[in-house]
Parts: C-alpha cells; sequence; structure tokens
C-alpha cells in the first residue's frame, strides 16, 4: 500500500479498502525501520497524526463529503508553522521553537483532512542544494545513502522516494522543490509566485520563496495544488484570481498541438551526459504524443545566478534579523549587565550555521552604500532582463524545458568546500524564482554514467500553471509506457526492508 | 577585482550583529573574494536603460477594514519567549547606562 500513489490511497479509502488510521500507521511502520538511514525527519507528530486520521475515519463512517485526499499522510517542510509542532527551519536557533500558530498552507492542509505525518529536513532556512546545511545533520538519498537528496528541501524529497510519505510540502526560493525532486526521482512544483500564501512561511527571500507540492506522480501533485493553493488576505503577495485548474490538467494529459521551447543556454557544456540524453529522449517523446518543439534562447539567464546570489543573501539579511533573541528562540549571553545587542551577536554567533552566516554578511555587503548600486541595484536590473527573456520566449512556445540540474545526485561532502560549485547545481531552476513563473522538475529516467535519476523541468507562465502539468503528464505516461514500472521502482531497498 | 579584508568583514559582521572569531574572519574574507568576483558579473549587462525589478508582482498596498479579529493571548504570543515577566517579554539592557 505504502508505494501505491496518493490517488490510489485516496482511493482505497473512500472504498473503505482501508482506514486513514491503519494508512498512516503502515507509514509510521515504514519510517521507523527505514528513517535511521535516510534522516527525512527532524519530528514525527505520532499522536497528532493518528487523531487527525482517527477524525477523518469518523467524518467518512458518517458519509460526510471529503475532500480528494482526505485521510492521505503527508510530510511538512520544517520551515511551515504548525500550532504547536516544533519548527526549527533546520537551524538551532529555532530549537524548541513551537509556533503559537497555523501557517496557511497548514490550515489548508488540515481543511483538507489530509493528515501531517511530520516535519522534513533541510538546509538551515532553505539556504543550500543538498540538505547538508542542515543543523541537525544531513539527509541521504533513498537511491544512494552516500549521496545528497537535493536541498534545500531534501528531507521532503526523501521522505517520498523511501515511501515514509505519499505526499509532502517544500518550498522553492531558486530551485529547492524541484532539484530534490530531480535528484531522487520524484515530482515537485513551484507554483507561480503568489498562488500558495507565504503566511506562516519562515522567510528566507520573500520575492521569490513560493511553497509548493512534492509527490510521486504528476497527478498526486496536481491534487495537493489544488489543496494548498488559493488567495489569502494574510498574505499582501497572494494573488487575488482563481486558482488554476491543474488537476484537470494533470488527467487530460494532452499535449497535442502545443509549443515546447527548449531553452538553448540550458543545456550543453556542463550538463551530465545522462542527463543530456534523458532530455533528448523526453523530447522525442513529447513530439511523438503530439507537441511542436521549437528552440528558444534567452541570453541573460547566464546572469541569474549571479544576481540571484546577490538577491537572496540580501533580502535574507534583512529577514533574518527578527531572530534577535528577544522574542522567541535561542538566547545566549543573557548575564547582568549585557547588553541587548551583545545578547544578540552572542546568540547570532552559536545559533546561525556557516552557510546562513555567510549569506547574511554577503546581503548585508551588497546592500551597504557606496556598493547598493554595483551589487543589489544591478542584480535588480538583471531581474528585469531575465523576466524579459522569458516574455520573449513565451511568445514563441506555450511552455519551456530543460534539464532540471546539470548532474544527477553528488555525493555527501563532495561540494561542501566550494560554494561556487554548489550554487551551480541552481544554474537551471533560477531564473523562474526571478520572474515568479511556475517550474515543476519531473523524473526524465536514469543517467547510464551513473544509475541514478535525472529531472526534466517544465516552465509554465505566471498562473499558467495547468501548462506544466499537461505536459508533465503527458510526458510522465510515455515515459511509463517505456519503463514498464514507475521508476522508484529501480531504486534500491533500504537496510533490507523493500 | 572585488575582494573584502578581514577588517570589511569585521565591519559587517557588528553591522549584521553577528559575534565571529577570528577564524571565521580570515575564512570569510577569502571565500568572498571568490564569491563576488562571481556575482560582479551583473554589472556587464546591468546598464543604465534598465529598470531594475524588485518583485515578481505589481505590489500594491492592500487595505482591509479596521476591525477587531480573534488574535493570539498574551500567553500564546509569549509562549516561544525566552524570558517574560508580567505578560511582557524581558530583554536585557537596551540603553546604555548614561541613557
Amino acid at each position: 500500500m505504502i508505494r501505491k500513489s496518493a490517488a490510489e490511497m485516496a482511493n482505497a479509502l473512500a472504498q473503505g479498502a482501508i482506514t486513514s488510521v491503519a494508512l498512516t500507521q503502515l507509514h509510521f511502520n515504514r519510517i521507523a525501520s527505514v528513517d535511521k538511514d535516510v534522516h527525512a525527519f527532524l519530528h514525527l507528530d505520532t499522536d497528532g497524526a493518528l487523531a487527525q486520521a482517527a477524525a477523518v475515519d469518523a467524518k467518512r463512517a458518517k458519509g460526510e463529503k471529503l475532500s480528494p485526499l482526505a485521510g492521505v499522510p503527508l510530510a511538512l517542510k520544517d520551515v511551515l508553522a504548525q500550532k504547536g509542532i516544533p519548527t526549527t527551519c533546520g537551524s538551532k536557533i529555532l530549537e524548541g521553537w513551537r509556533p503559537p500558530y497555523d501557517s496557511t498552507v497548514v490550515s489548508n492542509l488540515k481543511k483538507n483532512d489530509i493528515v501531517i505525518l511530520g516535519k522534513t529536513n533541510m538546509d538551515e532556512f532553505a539556504m543550500g542544494s543538498s540538505t547538508e546545511n542542515s543543523a541537525y545533520g544531513p539527509t541521504h538519498n533513498p537511491w544512494d545513502l552516500a549521496r545528497i537528496p537535493g536541498g534545500s528541501g531534501g528531507g521532503s524529497a526523501a521522505s517520498l522516494a523511501a515511501f515514509e510519505a505519499p505526499l509532502a510540502i517544500g518550498t522553492d526560493t531558486g530551485g529547492s522543490i524541484r532539484q530534490p525532486a530531480a535528484v531522487t526521482g520524484t515530482v515537485g512544483v513551484k507554483p507561480t509566485y503568489g498562488g500558495v500564501s507565504r503566511y506562516g512561511l519562515v522567510a528566507f527571500s520573500s520575492s521569490l520563496d513560493q511553497a509548493g507540492p512534492c509527490a510521486r506522480t504528476v497527478l498526486d501533485a496536481a491534487l495537493l495544488h489544488e489543496a494548498i493553493a488559493g488567495h489569502d488576505p494574510k498574505d499582501a503577495t497572494s494573488i487575488n484570481a482563481p486558482v488554476p485548474q491543474v488537476v484537470a490538467a494533470a488527467k487530460s494529459a494532452d499535449v497535442k498541438g502545443m509549443k515546447i521551447g527548449v531553452v538553448k543556454e540550458l543545456n550543453g557544456d556542463g550538463y551530465q551526459p545522462g542527463v543530456r540524453a534523458r532530455f533528448e529522449e523526453s523530447l522525442e517523446l513529447l513530439a511523438k504524443a503530439g507537441a511542436e518543439i521549437v528552440e528558444v534562447s534567452c541570453p541573460n539567464f547566464e546572469y541569474a545566478l549571479a544576481a540571484y546570489y546577490l538577491i537572496a543573501p540580501s533580502e535574507a539579511s534583512s529577514n533574518l534579523a527578527r531572530f534577535d533573541a528577544m522574542r522567541y528562540g535561542l538566547r545566549v549571553g543573557d548575564i547582568d549587565g549585557a547588553s541587548a545587542e551583545e545578547v544578540m551577536k552572542l546568540t547570532r554567533e552559536v545559533g546561525f550555521g556557516r552557510e546562513v552566516k555567510c549569506r547574511i554578511i554577503l546581503g548585508t555587503y551588497a546592500l551597504s552604500s557606496g556598493y547598493y548600486d554595483a551589487y543589489y541595484g544591478s542584480a535588480q536590473k538583471v531581474r528585469t532582463l531575465i523576466t524579459q527573456d522569458f516574455t520573449n520566449a513565451f511568445a514563441k512556445a506555450d511552455v519551456l524545458v530543460s534539464p532540471t540540474c546539470p548532474t544527477t545526485a553528488f555525493k555527501i561532502g563532495e561540494k561542501s568546500d566550494d560554494p561556487l560549485a554548489m550554487y551551480l547545481n541552481d544554474i537551471a531552476t533560477i531564473p523562474v524564482n526571478m520572474a515568479g513563473i511556475g517550474g515543476m522538475s519531473l523524473p526524465s529516467g536514469i543517467a547510464d554514467e551513473d544509475g541514478l535519476p535525472v529531472g526534466f523541468q517544465i516552465m509554465s507562465p505566471v498562473m499558467k500553471d495547468e501548462r506544466m502539468y499537461s505536459v508533465g503528464a503527458a510526458l510522465e505516461a510515455a515515459l511509463l509506457g517505456t519503463w514498464g514500472a514507475p521508476i522508484l521502482s529501480k531504486a534500491p531497498a533500504l537496510g533490507g526492508v523493500a | 577585482m572585488s575582494s573584502l579584508s578581514r577588517d570589511e568583514v569585521a565591519n559587517l559582521a557588528r553591522l549584521a550583529r553577528i559575534e565571529m572569531s577570528e577564524e571565521e574572519l580570515v575564512n570569510l574574507a577569502s571565500e568572498f573574494t571568490v564569491i563576488l568576483e562571481a556575482v560582479a558579473r551583473v554589472q556587464e549587462v546591468a546598464g543604465a536603460d534598465v529598470a531594475p525589478t524588485s518583485h515578481p508582482l505589481p505590489l500594491r498596498n492592500v487595505f482591509r477594514p479596521d476591525v477587531t479579529t480573534p488574535s493570539l493571548t498574551p500567553e500564546e504570543a509569549l509562549s516561544g519567549a525566552p524570558a517574560s515577566e508580567d505578560q511582557r517579554f524581558r530583554v536585557p539592557q537596551i540603553l546604555g547606562e548614561e541613557a
């Protein structure tokens, strides 16, 4: 049962083949047997999840009308506030903090009776591409425990690939949903910026952050997308418009007559041979399914990474000023006579990890007087140029595509001493965040040279998220036809447990 | 060539309110030289004729009626406080002795 899709689980629940309590318990059993190796979770809410499951079962027994995913379990990235449940963002500075309120994503999950199993591991404050920056130790990729599961949402992606949960929530600032999906053989979607409320999402870079669905199939991601999306008055950047019809698009899986634009600049040198081979194959399958493949050029994308590493740290240096040791979280050095400023400095020294400190300092520099125009100001201009590139490209194509990442999963520790090599993981995912458009990654196969999964990225214009679901579902169906079984059936067993 | 000295990093750390060891300051200074060189590329295309974008959405002020809605109780608001006293956050001394 735990290897089924969320839609299949929902169906089994609706037909009475299993209860939500039993389904939830099966997942906790799985977590108990494999998570010591994977370390996808930072916190399990066993009692809360089973109580929530029992409540759904009771509603169902009474014949109440339930939402499509009612009773299905989910893993929540530890950057979203859940009332009374530890929320650390992978940082020591928030160790032990229990938010007194629910984020809107969590409220929506609860409204839809989706059972929240626990909180997943992540790079500290979502800064990273490998989950190695978590203050609580790395998460391991279920395909090869010596390798990274991507980041920052490595815990969410790994929990899906390890069958610890059928659904998960991630957040994506520069690729933190899509890159982990790519390297774990799962599906991850960054919705249009403003499509899902950021209320209660601990901010890293407010103009780039977006929560979204993670799953093992495109349809499951669509079902979760519709459950969490929608206008929220508590988020001033929430778009007040109907949610794109992504479930219908995933079900239709129709790409006939659609124009699919291959971004010339997001391919070629620097992309691993197996990544390029799977990408080309996927294009052929989409063409066979009736899509027209065209090439588009986005010349300013080569500056996206540089702009991102100015904009995101700048916003982070401002956002993370709230961790001042006054109202919640860690406080260090509060001895008689110590000033608030001294306490704040000591607390942030102990509470923040190396990468977070590095980015705060970098952001402080980029925003400081004398350097503002040269760095932050120039980066904002690049952002305009990237958005223009997208506008021009979408005039020629309905969606754009590229490999999600240049490589498959690398080894834990391999890039941790080389920040620039680490940042390059996000080279193909960052432009999407800069323009606020939608992006999806789904598995396109396994690289011959290392036997690891490869991701295929689909990008759609603002609030046209349904397009990436049509294309994703069509490609997924065509690939399944050639594979004969889902990609995760090729992943090795964990700890001797099938 | 963009680069940062140990003293510049120390000043930034002070502005960002992060205490740093001598070792951290020296390490960060050398790391920043590499990173700044990479990110300085944005200046190649950022001409005077390009308007800056700070946000993907055209942001406007969002207004709502000024009505009372449920909010956190004092106990809930203080539940994560490192220290509290009489329904208030207790914080270290903010102003100097002479103030």
